[in-house]
């Protein structure tokens, strides 16, 4: 982002040679940094949860810049729950073997001996039994005090007072009286035996910015982002690509061949795809700023029940 | 839903992309008290500035005619309203940030509801923003809690205020009333130190003067309250400022390279420039600005970056690299404002922990000296600071650190207060001054010096402190031992309790605090008086051990005797 910096100075009006004044991608970026530099001082363990998406893929790229040129002092933790598309599970794998940075992959064993799935289950049991209890356990497991997550503020109106430092109990609760304000620059990571930290580098970040930032550095993403053809069934409204044998099909069911894309990526089953031509960076943020619904509207997870968001925080979902 | 860049963005995404990159950032926190329109303005300001998505759209029709207040029209504030779960569950809340961009910049906006939480809600707000939009009920004009919020806003530094004057068109948008509003403002103002006001009339509800300059105002010529936001200078006083980085890691890849990472908080910095590193005073120069893009020729207030360099010097993380020139001063005992933030009331003399940029030091609080009215800004007695209240204090530190004052550098000069058991965050501090200076460094060492002063004196200096209550008979003493030295010709002062009082601490009264204080300052001149060379008769009712053993420690061994008079 610096070569960018020298032909946009702005020059007081003390006539003074002024320094060029940074933009706001250049502040977020450098106020994400300043978050992974501080947490990975205070943290004995770090971990930065991987969820394979835009978001995550932006975090990773920030968490190069703050090191660097050490390598990002911590693993990546993916959660899986073996209902990924394939797609995720070959750019996660490619990702890893390029950056050299070490991957765990937790799969929630209650979850693989029961067969949890979101045809037999219903998204709730599904999300729950494998991301929310899959992630306890991981983080248990290894003894993490600090995760990082891709989260941002603007995402739902109720994440908006999200902190960026978020406390959570031994059992991984969220409770509202253990939020700490955070004043500055200033972060609080201090914790209890057994408490852990969430931590959100990317909490003042917009979607906007985010896809801006991804086409400004050339950041590899998953390429179900862009607009491709691609076998769908619709279900409820919900465009649903059929991206394994897994997939169960009603009688007469017959996927049809659309171009498609998704805003979101999570389990196959779950999330919902647009119709779309936009097959490059610039087309898919332009159709975002154009038409559109907002973001989580791809996310089936969403429409069980209201304010189901918070309800998912407070177990420990994020 | 006027919307210039939707053209482009239709016809030439590239080229807005492009210029969309450019954009600066705006952080503001608006201020209002409950029903003066503040979630409205922001609704407004989302709507009008960016686009909201159909589906939030058509939530906000819904919702507008299911629970609006605006008989089914458009209520903007259920844009903003995702806060009813903690309202209804009795969650305090601290700080909703929302975004939205226009053509010329993005905004962050801290908005902070409630106002039982008020203080601590607005402080946190006001501590990341570079200007506030105060909001005043045209109907009502300048209240109690516009002083508050405008004392909070210029206690926590910031510098630009926007008054939107809202509700016009519930006033017949009369120009009086905007005018009277104005001036009544601006005379208070004044008085806390707020100099850099805009005051803008505007309707929320109605859009006028919002993004448009309004047909209903034409005596109005100012600019409208986005087309100022879009355009006010941010002007990074920081900048200018002298060259400042808290070392937040230190960045050891291989035995090769040895760099420091942290964020610039003052000044730039170029390679070959020399550098300092405090507490320790170590010096070098820089060698390289390392990122992942590249060397850089120049970095600048707010960048994050890795520091390379000429010498092997030892540094760690909460060491700040400086600028030689002007560097910050270093010292364990300030005066500070604190705003405590915590149910839990704050108690003087436990010790809590200070966090100040990345270095954590343990900290004990004197009583408060006095704590802020917020409303009427009237100074009050204090023992101790509930949650909310806001007090002047001195603090004690267990070890040194490098600090600017707030006013100076709010990265600088701003801490947070930590419980050592829960690690709860209590509250936070602005630092006023310092009251020790305990950079060794900063002592001046001159040429003619106490020993020389020594021989020409023909003895060498010491402080004889007499203590003992009020009554026992020290001024006696001292007064005959001070004419026995002056037969012998020797060179002496005595420093008299009542003296100094009359003078030097004018300002001090009888509380304990203020008796610490004083006797901080006897210790103070007592050590140049030693330093000048004389035999200094201190007599004082001095019945803190802990300030006893201050002077003492002031001075070298052999130069200071107690005298306990009874
Ligand atoms: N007439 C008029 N009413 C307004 C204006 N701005 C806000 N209101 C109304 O004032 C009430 C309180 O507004 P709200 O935005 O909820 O206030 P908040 O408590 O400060 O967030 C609501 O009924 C609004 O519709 C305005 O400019 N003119």
């Amino acid at each position: 982002m610096n070569e960018a910096q020298g032909d946009q100075g702005s020059t007081t009006t003390t006539g003074l040679v002024a320094t060029p004044q940074l933009t706001h991608l250049q502040r977020l970026e450098a106020e994400s940094i300043h978050i992974l530099r501080e947490a990975v001082a205070e943290s004995e363990n770090p971990v930065m949860l991987y969820s394979i998406g835009k978001d995550s893929s932006v975090m990773l790229h920030l968490a190069r810049k703050a090191f660097h040129p050490s390598p990002p002092p911590f693993p990546l933790l993916h959660v899986d729950t073996t209902w990924k598309f394939q797609a995720m599970y070959d750019f996660r794998d490619k990702m890893v073997a390029e950056s050299g940075v070490e991957l765990l992959v937790h799969q929630n064993p209650d979850c693989i001996e029961q067969g949890i799935n979101p045809f037999t289950h219903g998204s709730a049991v599904h999300t729950d039994m494998w991301k929310t209890e899959g992630l306890k356990q991981a983080l248990d497991q290894h003894g993490f005090d600090v995760a990082f997550g891709g989260a941002r503020r603007d995402e739902e109106k109720s994440r908006a007072k999200e902190r960026i430092f978020s406390l959570r109990s031994a059992q991984h609760r969220w409770d509202p009286k253990l939020q700490r304000p955070e004043l500055w620059r200033v972060y609080n990571a201090r914790r209890n035996q057994g408490e852990n930290i969430r931590v959100f580098p990317l909490s003042n970040w917009t979607e906007l910015d985010v896809w801006q930032y991804i086409h400004l550095e050339q950041i590899p993403i998953v390429p179900l982002y862009l607009a491709a053809r691609r076998p769908v069934v619709e279900r409820d409204g919900t465009l649903i690509m059929v991206d394994d044998e897994r997939m169960p099909l009603a009688p007469g069911e017959v996927p049809v061949e659309k171009s498609i894309r998704f805003r979101t990526l999570g389990c196959y089953p779950l999330t919902g795809a647009v119709e779309s031509e936009a097959d490059t960076l610039p087309k898919v943020i332009q159709e975002m700023l154009l038409t559109t619904t907002s973001e989580r509207q791809g996310r089936v997870i969403d429409f069980d029940s209201s304010g189901s968001m918070e309800k998912k925080k407070q177990e420990g979902y994020f | 839903m006027a919307l210039a860049h939707e053209d482009l963005i239709a016809s030439d995404i590239e080229a807005y992309l492009e210029a969309h990159e450019r954009k600066s950032l705006l952080r503001f926190i608006t201020c209002g008290s409950v029903d003066d329109g503040k979630s409205t303005l922001i609704g407004r300001l989302l709507y009008e500035s960016q686009l909201v998505f159909e589906d939030h759209l058509a939530a906000l029709e819904a919702d507008s005619k299911r629970v609006g207040t605006q008989g089914g029209d458009l209520d903007f504030a259920l844009l903003v309203d995702g806060l009813s779960a903690e309202r209804e569950q009795g969650i305090t809340i601290d700080v909703a940030y929302r975004f939205f961009a226009t053509e010329k910049r993005k905004f962050i906006v801290a908005d902070t509801p409630g106002h039982e939480q008020y203080t601590r809600n607005m402080v946190t707000g006001a501590s990341t923003t570079d200007l506030a939009v105060i909001l005043i009920d045209a109907r009502k004009g300048v209240l109690t809690q516009t002083r508050r919020h405008s004392y909070l806003v210029s206690l926590l530094g910031i510098r630009r205020v926007v008054v939107a004057v809202n509700k016009l068109d519930l006033v017949d948008y009369s120009e009086e009333v905007f005018d009277q509003i104005e001036s009544d403002y601006r005379a208070f103002a004044a008085e806390i130190g707020l100099t850099d006001i805009v005051c803008i009339p505007v309707s929320a509800l109605r859009g006028d003067n919002i993004t448009e300059s309004s047909a209903q105002m034409p005596w109005y010529p100012g600019p409208t309250l986005l087309g100022y936001l879009e355009t006010v200078e941010v002007e990074e006083e920081a900048r200018d400022g002298p060259f400042r980085m808290p070392v937040q890691w230190v960045n050891r890849p291989d035995h090769e390279f040895r760099g420091y990472s942290g964020t610039i908080v003052g000044g730039t910095i170029r390679p070959g420039q020399p550098v300092q590193a405090l507490p320790s005073g170590r010096r070098s120069r820089v060698a390289r600005i390392t990122t992942f893009d590249g060397d850089l020729d120049e970095a600048v207030v707010g960048q994050a970056v890795t520091l390379v360099l000429e010498d092997e010097i030892d540094v760690s993380r909460g060491d700040v690299l400086c600028e030689e020139g002007r560097r910050p001063q270093v010292a364990d005992q300030f005066e500070a404002h604190i705003i405590w933030m915590h149910e839990r009331e704050m108690l003087p003399g436990r010790p809590y922990l200070m966090k100040i940029g990345p270095m954590t030091v343990g900290m004990t609080m004197s009583r408060p000296k006095f704590k802020v009215n917020v409303n009427t800004l009237e100074h009050l007695a204090a023992t101790t600071l509930d949650l909310n209240e806001i007090g002047v204090c001195s603090l004690r530190l267990d070890q040194p650190v490098p600090f600017d004052t707030y006013r100076e550098n709010r990265d600088m000069g701003g801490f947070i207060i930590i419980d050592r058991i829960t690690n709860a965050t209590l509250g936070a501090g602005l630092l006023n001054f310092a009251l020790r200076r305990a950079d060794s460094v900063q002592w001046q060492s001159m040429d003619v010096n106490k020993a020389a002063r020594a021989v020409r004196n023909g003895h060498g200096p010491c402080a004889i402190w007499f203590t003992g209550l009020s009554g026992s008979g020290k001024s006696t003493i001292s007064n005959l031992v001070e004419k026995r030295l002056d037969a012998l010709g020797a060179h002496t002062y005595l420093l008299d309790g009542d003296n100094v009082r009359l003078g030097l601490s004018r300002d001090l009264g009888f509380t304990p605090a203020d008796r610490v204080e004083n006797i901080r300052r006897v210790a103070e001149v007592t050590k140049l008086m030693v330093d000048a060379g004389l035999l200094v008769l201190v007599s004082f009712i001095s019945p803190f051990r802990a300030e006893r053993r201050f002077a003492r420690e002031l001075l070298q061994a052999g130069e200071f005797c107690e005298v306990f008079v009874d």
